[in-house]
């Protein structure tokens, strides 16, 4: 297939992996913020061939691992209700409650749940199904917000009145600042996210090397995209220089896609939000505008989040900050299984602990 | 949750300038078609070109130019580090 084989190429990776031992000169940590690097980086086998002075920690970048136990929670009173049909990208749905169930559990008593491909599917299903009201359940970074604002638009230009969203919907760069304000964790670069930057661009990370003296490079998710950014990443580290590079330029601009920007900013607007493992950060989430508050279903069914606790011994709040690894979680591999999961990241096919059990326990 | 499989546009349907008309375009990958939203996309696509997608939206219409340089990089830095190579060996 054009523009995928060719940067698939084994012959292409090969030799920039000789390239990337050579250029590093130090010792250095990187954090891979997306879940689809992390996956593309087990799945690759790059993991074990990578020079052992790279450290590779990952981020909060999985959406379903960084919504909380509380909007976990209102999800599974909402899928209890009658009339209503749940509809989510399919990760989120084995992703247990406070009281260890889950929307898998719920759908099995009855509760109507289905699994869409895109969010323009559930305007499908409100129309087959007009006595139900459909509740979307937005959960995605920078990249799957503009499509979901395209849903709403549309839902109101077609007068479709039973559709509405549940917005946990997050941004990028607040999380990361947060991250890097903590003295904690020590970390010299960023592989920047590959479609979180088509959308919000590779210039968006600009104030991250300029105030923590980070070296950032955006990169694509095939092997040689890792490895060409993780290369990148090793000369400005080893040179001490903190800029934003983009290894991903078939993918990804410097100033991003301006209309998927305005399509999200027409619909949504900045909202503090709370991320399992790093709480409530100011302005880091998107809620619905006023204007479309009819799509809104926290406003249309007064929703109110209750705080809620971890799974106890749950570790999956210090891995998402890049604190801990797996492997030092009491639960990982004993009694949180990717057959029996406790924590979201051992749920989503991207978190963590789900890529640590399939390929490096 | 990201695909990276560039899609290849058969049909369009839609114009870039009305959200109303139904911004479609029908992508190729492998023989199997499918449909796909064009209200987000950056660049409106001609047929022949190749899409990102994400969740049924195109969220970026690939330039030809730019995946060339993309891939011309990626050799040099290779190439580099095989001359260099060369070189070790001869000396």
């Amino acid at each position: 297939m054009k523009y995928l084989d060719e940067f698939r190429d084994q012959a292409l990776a090969e030799p920039l992996l000789k390239e990337l031992h050579k250029s590093v000169t130090k010792p250095f940590r990187v954090m891979e913020v997306c879940g689809t690097h992390t996956m593309s980086i087990f799945r690759s086998g790059l993991r074990t061939l990578l020079p052992e002075s790279i450290e590779l920690i990952s981020g909060p970048g999985c959406p379903v691992c960084v919504t909380s136990a509380s909007h976990i929670d209102a999800i599974l009173a909402m899928a209890e209700r009658e009339n209503t049909r749940i509809a989510l990208f399919g990760d989120l749905f084995r992703v247990p409650g406070s009281n260890g169930l889950s929307l898998a559990n719920a759908s099995s008593q009855g509760a109507k749940v289905d699994i869409v491909y895109s969010p323009m599917d559930c305007l499908t299903l409100a129309k087959k199904y007009p006595d139900d009201l459909i509740i979307f359940l937005g959960v995605g970074f920078e990249t799957t917000t503009p499509g979901i604002a395209a849903t709403i638009l549309a839902a109101k230009n077609s007068k479709i009145d039973n559709f509405t969203v549940f917005s946990t919907h997050k941004v990028m760069p607040p999380p990361l600042i947060a991250l890097l304000d903590d003295p904690e964790l020590q970390i010299d670069g960023l592989l920047c996210p590959g479609h979180v930057s088509t959308i919000i661009g590779a210039a968006a990370y600009e104030p991250l090397a300029e105030k923590y003296g980070l070296a950032c490079v955006v990169g694509g998710f095939e092997p040689a995209d890792i490895l060409q950014a993780l290369i990148l990443l090793a000369r400005q580290i080893g040179k001490g220089e903190a800029r934003v590079e983009n290894a991903y330029t078939r993918a990804v601009k410097w100033e991003g896609n301006s209309r998927a920007q305005q399509m999200a900013r027409n619909i949504f607007e900045p909202v503090d939000m709370e991320w399992r493992g790093l709480g409530v950060i100011p302005e880091s989430g998107l809620a619905i505008r006023e204007e479309y508050s009819h799509f809104d279903v926290e406003k249309r069914l007064n929703i109110e989040l209750i705080p809620a606790v971890e799974p106890k011994g749950c570790r999956c709040g210090e891995i998402l900050k890049g604190k801990e690894i797996p492997s030092q979680c009491p639960l990982f591999g004993k009694r949180c299984t990717p057959g029996n999961p406790i924590g979201p990241c051992m749920v989503s096919s991207e978190g963590t602990c789900a890529a640590f059990y399939k390929y490096a326990k | 949750m990201c695909l990276a499989v560039p899609m290849r546009v058969i049909e369009i349907q839609g114009d870039p300038d009305d959200f109303l008309s139904g911004q479609i375009a029908v992508v190729d990958v492998d023989g199997i078609s499918k449909e796909t939203r064009l209200d987000i996309v950056d660049r409106w696509p001609e047929l022949g070109d190749y899409l990102i997608i994400h969740a049924g939206f195109a969220i970026h219409t690939l330039d030809p130019k730019e995946a060339e340089t993309n891939i011309r990089l990626m050799r040099e830095m290779g190439e580099n580090v095989e001359a260099i190579e060369r070189m070790e060996k001869r000396t």
